[in-house]
């Protein structure tokens, strides 16, 4: 191989003539025995992954040819689990299907017992679903904006990040007397009223946060190298928004509405002052910049709850006994907008005590199987953790 | 970009000024919020072991276990439940859903142990750090409740409709509201332990949900051959020790029962029961009295095979049921209905015959293979107190009768009853109808021994005699009746202070300074009934064994020390339908085990 060889194998630049053909579909033909590609195993212990999946990448080069995903390291099968549960001791197991998230599958798992059943949630306990989902979204983003930050090495960030964060998993711990995993939004209702002072610690922490969310913004957003990394890379054409069902501010970052709050309000956001948060640029940089002003929207959400909210009242609807609740036959699907767009439980009930099928919509299924491993290819190797972080997935949705 | 994009990240710096922000746990102390879902407490005698909180566990953490130190009681499994650490996952449904309240979570959530077995605890009987704390999570308040605490209403007969005759009053559940009742129920079996039958409550309340009333029948005749009579008058033990009463009202368990045999007709009972074509064993068994041992007893001895004949003295079957309970609160078709389905087993009911008069025990005894007496206490107690030998002066059991038997009983136009119990409580209301149809007035009063909170009388009797116009006096002491020109003119009563003694013995107490004149021209006394065991003749009664009480002493088949006679209900147990019910059943078993291999 001469020198000038050689240099072209480490640094492409834009000479793609070693690059095998594209096929007229799009795809290439990888041939493992022509000892030009390299197998990758991007996770599922890497830093750079987000949780427990892990990425089969083919490697030329540096770039990749070819990634796929594979889930399969929780070995939960919480769906089938759920049929062989009452409805009621399905509760404790759906806020695990999105760890970070634990609220919308509460809500929607909830929610859709509740129309099916004919059950019309106390107002006081409408506001404090709306609370908690609301909060829930702001520690959500926080701990992205960290993962986010770190992907691209800036390990400070992280840390703010995650302290914003615990402050509002205090919060939850107050409210909901668990940090992670809330059990809050409970079918027919909630398990509480907001505790003693408890406004008054939340707008703390919404200063606090508003305070490091502007040292963040100066530190990430105006970095040279989380632009470098980050403008113009990872791009999602308007036009996949639907052939993929790209949604939240994936897609609102190309420009495209797509907002379960504003487009089919639940709860109490038609009462809310709430516009979507947009971008144009649909690259890396631009959803983290939706991100960003998302979770201050959030924010001011949370304001807006709380100044409006009843502080008393029923937490709870007059329901069947839990103990032996049939939910009448008929099948219904929920849906509520989490961080990183819709998320639904599809519920069918066969009129017994138990579900007879629940079917988790989570993004992330959408975000970090298809449209990842459309995504991955051609992009350097040292993009990929970025690029899968600006799609924000979160593992355990997908493997249900 | 811009050169800011370069230089702006380094005010990061800042911080390194600022307080750090982690927190040093376990240096610095960080206590669970107050609601924090943290370690279990259990009120371990609050608690009563319902298990419902294992039920709800979808882990299967809990496990209800035997703890030293608690015993089984009514009301009480004295089980508790134990929780595994390596399973739970501090959803707190078990705390929600506790019947007692008793199980709370504290807001402690370190615990460093080096054998992992020790995570398998039973909370508030193995002694933690945090039994006393305070703060953790408590079921939530502001009508958060997982099952209704309220129990469904049931309509009746307003009183003033009610006293012009001795129609029923209680009306029955609708289909609708009967599921709605069921519902409340959480299953857990603390009734049918205390259940003298212990009839499968949460089975049969668990097909009304279902509303599968043919499996609720099947469910109600492995125990009970007469609910269309237990739905509507048993004591309802069960409801007394109800686990949802703990927090709400108990479970209408009585009028469930009703309600699922009001649903099932009469013809489709040997379908649904599966009650045809059992075969004889040519083993005869004579039953002495109709009442609901003797009733119980014939309906499971025929089920295995046994030709059983009762005799009956009175015209008709059904005991006190019949003759003493009150039309208005047992209609004589329901008895008729449950007696019918009995008889067409093949069992012989021959009324009109007295044993001991008619036809001998000793007869009975050449005739047949075993014989079973449940000839209850009909014999009525009197006070004794001067003037109780007028003719005036009446037993509330005889009256009862005489009115079940349609005779023409005399009733004054003024009343005194004596007596505080439930049958007290029946013969007023049967006289105030009466009254009411003869005079358009109710005049009774009712006096007894007992202060009104310890009156016998179930509370809904007192306030339901009241509203129908009686007048319910208790807490004196009957003293003489005053008779004036050989005409009953009244009861003279001094105040009585305390009935038992501190040992808990009938010795009551009076103030002689507060009396009390009740007029009436016709006084009833309702304190108590006895047996007539007349029929056991002397050959007999010298081989049995009798207690301190005088009663025959049975063994746990309610057999005597003759092996051939066996005797339940009243006689033995009681007083009431179901324990009749019950020695009947354990009668007819121990009949069978007696004669099986004969
Ligand atoms: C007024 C009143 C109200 C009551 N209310 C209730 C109530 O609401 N709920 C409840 O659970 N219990 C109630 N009881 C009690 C209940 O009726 C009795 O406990 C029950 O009937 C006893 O059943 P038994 O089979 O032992 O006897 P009984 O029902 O008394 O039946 C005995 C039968 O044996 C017959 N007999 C007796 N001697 C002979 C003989 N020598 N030859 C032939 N036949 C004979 C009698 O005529 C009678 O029919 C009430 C009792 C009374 C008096
Ligand atoms: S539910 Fe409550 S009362 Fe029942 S066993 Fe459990 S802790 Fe005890
Ligand atoms: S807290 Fe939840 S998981 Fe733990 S024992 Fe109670 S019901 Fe079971």
């Amino acid at each position: 191989m001469s020198k000038k060889d050689k240099n072209k194998l480490f640094n492409w630049g834009d000479d793609r003539s070693l690059f095998p053909e594209n096929n007229p579909d799009g795809s290439i033909d990888i041939d493992l025995s022509s000892h030009k590609f390299v197998k990758v195993w991007h996770g599922p212990q890497h830093p750079g992954i987000t949780g427990n999946m892990s990425l089969e990448l083919t490697i030329l080069g540096d770039e990749v040819m070819e990634g796929r995903t594979h889930v399969g390291y929780l070995h939960r099968g919480f769906e089938k689990l759920m049929e062989r549960r009452k409805y009621i001791q399905c509760f404790p197991i759906v806020c695990r299907v999105a760890v970070p998230e634990p609220d919308f599958n509460e809500y929607c798992f909830a929610s859709a017992m509740e129309e099916l059943t004919g059950i019309d949630v106390p107002e006081t306990a409408q506001w404090l679903r709306n609370l908690v989902l609301e909060m829930s979204r702001l520690q959500s983003f926080q701990m992205w904006i960290g993962g986010m930050a770190g992907a691209l090495g800036s390990g400070i960030v992280g840390q703010w990040a995650n302290y914003c964060r615990d402050s509002v998993l205090d919060r939850f711990e107050e409210l909901t007397g668990g940090r992670i995993y809330h059990m809050y939004i409970i079918p027919g209702g909630v398990r509480g009223l907001l505790p003693d002072g408890f406004k008054q610690r939340m707008e703390q922490d919404l200063k606090m946060i508003e305070s490091f969310m502007k040292d963040i913004e100066t530190v990430m957003f105006n970095n040279a190298v989380f632009k470098k990394r980050t403008v113009g890379m990872g791009y999602i054409d308007p036009l996949w928004v639907d052939q993929f069902g790209i949604t939240g501010p994936n897609a609102r970052a190309a420009g495209v509405l797509r907002d379960v709050r504003i487009e089919y309000p639940y709860l109490k956001y038609e009462e809310l002052n709430i516009e979507p948060v947009m971008g144009k640029d649909s690259d890396i940089y631009t959803r983290a910049d939706v991100r960003r002003r998302e979770l201050l929207q959030t924010i001011d959400l949370i304001r807006q709850i709380l100044a409006k909210m009843p502080n008393d009242g029923d937490i709870r609807a007059k329901t069947p006994n839990v103990l032996h609740w049939k939910v009448p036959e008929g099948e219904t699907y929920k849906r509520a907008e989490c961080t990183r767009g819709e998320y639904g439980y599809y519920m069918v009930s066969d009129g017994s005590e138990y579900p007879r099928r629940i079917n988790v919509r989570g993004p992330s299924y959408t975000h970090a199987v298809a449209l990842l491993e459309k995504m991955i290819v051609n992009t350097n190797i040292s993009d990929v953790a970025g690029l899968m972080v600006s799609l924000h997935t979160y593992p355990p949705e997908i493997e249900r | 970009m811009s050169l800011g994009d370069t230089l702006k990240p380094f005010s990061a710096w800042k911080h390194l000024f600022k307080e750090p922000l982690s927190v040093k746990k376990p240096l610095t102390e960080r206590p669970g919020a107050d609601r924090y879902r943290g370690f279990h407490k259990n009120e371990i005698d609050k608690c009563i072991g319902c298990g419902t909180c294992e039920d709800i566990c979808q882990n299967a953490a809990i496990d209800l276990v035997p703890v030293e130190g608690i015993d089984t009681k009514e009301g009480d499994s004295g089980l508790r439940p134990q929780i595994d650490y390596g399973r739970c996952c501090w959803c707190a449904l078990c705390v929600d859903v506790c019947t007692t309240n008793s199980l709370t979570l504290s807001n402690e959530y370190t615990w460093i142990e080096e054998d992992a077995d020790k995570f398998r605890f039973i909370p508030g009987a193995d002694n933690k750090s945090w039994d006393h704390n305070e703060k953790g999570w408590k079921k939530p308040e502001n009508n958060y409740e997982f099952y209704a605490l309220e129990r469904v209403e049931m309509q009746e007969r307003h009183a003033e409709e009610r006293v012009q005759s001795f129609i029923e009053i209680i009306k029955g559940y609708s289909k609708e509201k009967a599921q709605e009742e069921a519902d409340r129920c959480v299953a857990c079996g603390i009734c049918t332990a205390t259940c003298p039958a212990h009839m499968g409550i949460p089975e049969y309340i668990k097909a009304i949900r279902e509303d599968d009333m043919e499996e609720g029948l099947r469910v109600l005749y492995e125990t009970n051959p007469l609910p269309e009579i237990c739905g509507r008058i048993c004591t309802h033990k069960c409801e007394t020790v109800c686990a949802v009463g703990h927090k709400g009202d108990p479970l209408s368990i009585r009028w469930l029962k009703r309600y699922i045999a009001d649903q099932v007709s009469l013809d489709k009972y040997k379908e649904i029961l599966g009650s045809d074509g059992i075969e004889n064993n040519g083993k005869k068994i004579a039953i002495i009295g109709s009442g609901p041992a003797g009733l119980s007893a014939a309906h499971y001895l025929s089920l295995m095979g046994y030709s059983c004949t009762i005799f009956e003295k009175l015209p008709e079957p059904g005991g006190m049921m019949r003759y003493g309970i009150p039309e208005y609160r047992l209609p004589y078709d329901q008895i008729d209905k449950d007696i019918k389905y009995i008889e067409s087993l093949g069992v012989k009911i021959q009324c009109n015959t007295d044993i001991g008069k008619d036809i001998t025990l000793a007869q009975l005894e050449k005739d047949y293979d075993a014989v079973f007496a449940g000839t209850g206490l009909h014999l009525g107690r009197s006070t004794r107190i001067p003037g109780t030998e007028h003719e005036n002066v009446y037993m509330a059991a005889d009256l009862l009768r005489e009115i079940t038997m349609g005779k023409e009983i005399h009733v004054a136009e003024k009343i005194v009853v004596i007596g505080g119990g439930n049958v007290a409580m029946d013969i007023t209301r049967s006289l105030a109808r009466k009254q009411k149809e003869i005079y358009g007035k109710v005049q009774v009063i009712t006096t007894s021994l007992e202060s009104e909170d310890i009156m016998p009388a179930d509370r809904e009797e007192i306030v339901e005699s009241r509203e129908e116009g009686a007048i319910i006096n208790p807490g004196w002491g009957p003293q003489s009746i005053e008779i004036q020109d050989g005409k009953v003119k009244g009861l003279h009563v001094t105040k009585c202070l305390s009935v038992f003694d501190e040992s808990g013995r009938f010795s009551p107490k009076f103030d002689e300074a507060q009396k009390d004149f009740f007029e009436g021209d016709m006084v009833v006394e309702s304190i108590g009934q006895g047996a007539d065991m007349s029929y056991i003749s002397e050959e007999y009664k010298d081989k049995l064994e009798y207690n301190e009480r005088g009663r025959v002493v049975v063994n746990k088949e309610f057999q005597s020390s003759i092996p051939w006679l066996f005797l339940g209900g009243d006689i033995i147990q009681g007083p009431d339908v179901i324990h009749g019910i019950a020695n009947g059943h354990k009668a007819a078993i121990g009949i069978d085990n007696f004669l099986r291999d004969k």
